[in-house]
């Protein structure tokens, strides 16, 4: 039971996903790309804590917070960047 | 039979999966950049949240990680989206045609805060003008 509620977690997830890759290649301002990756990311923060609880490997997590801090870095850079003033 | 506790962790992260569902159909749906990152930003922080908390009561003894990266992501999801819509407020990229209250260029108008940085088409056109 707690397997396909993962599963079906997992699902709703991966379509969240595809929507927000959707609004990265449709654009159509550098800003909606932005935004969308900064969604990618945080989804994909998810995806890794969910192959965790799949995998039963809890060394995952520590990808996971990495992956957040270096996608937040990311995130701010380009926003700064952007703006036109460092 | 399952114990109460894997149960409430499997419906936990079924419903942060739902949000983060919505979010991505607001990031798709929306009419403009700000009410994209609006949907974007606060819905993937509640869902991500609850998928942590789920996570917690699948394996408790993840609890300090899981907490570490909650704490984090409610930091930094925020800061971010903020620090996003201010940059495009500056480049002044259009709202959509519903749009009737701008609170921050007002605000800014009252302060005297120097002019909005040129959008990106103007800076495009220019280029244009200065090859030719």
């Amino acid at each position: 039971m707690v397997e396909t509620l993962i599963a079906f977690a997992a699902l709703l997830t991966g379509i969240a996903f595809l929507f927000a890759l959707l609004r990265f290649i449709k654009g159509p301002s550098t800003f909606d790309r932005v935004i969308a990756f900064d969604v990618l990311t945080v989804v994909s923060i998810t995806f890794i804590v969910l192959s965790a609880l799949i995998e039963e490997r809890g060394i995952y997590l520590d990808v996971a917070l990495v992956y957040a801090l270096l996608s937040f870095l990311g995130v701010i850079a380009i926003a700064r960047y952007l703006e036109g003033r460092f | 039979m399952e114990s109460l506790l894997d149960m409430t962790g499997g419906l936990l992260l079924v419903a942060g999966a739902a949000f983060l569902l919505l979010g991505g159909l607001g990031l798709w749906r929306m009419p403009d950049l700000f009410n994209r990152i609006q949907a974007g930003a606060k819905t993937t922080t509640l869902g991500t949240i609850l998928i942590l908390a789920g996570t917690a009561f699948l394996h408790p003894e993840w609890g300090f990680k899981l907490l570490l990266i909650g704490l984090f992501l409610l930091f930094t999801n925020p800061l971010s989206s903020q620090v996003l819509a201010r940059a495009a407020h500056r480049r002044g990229i259009e709202t959509s045609p519903k749009t009737s209250v701008d609170l921050l260029a007002d605000s800014l108008s009252e302060q005297d805060m120097p002019e909005k940085l040129p959008s990106e088409k103007t800076l495009s056109d220019k280029g244009i003008e200065e090859k030719s």
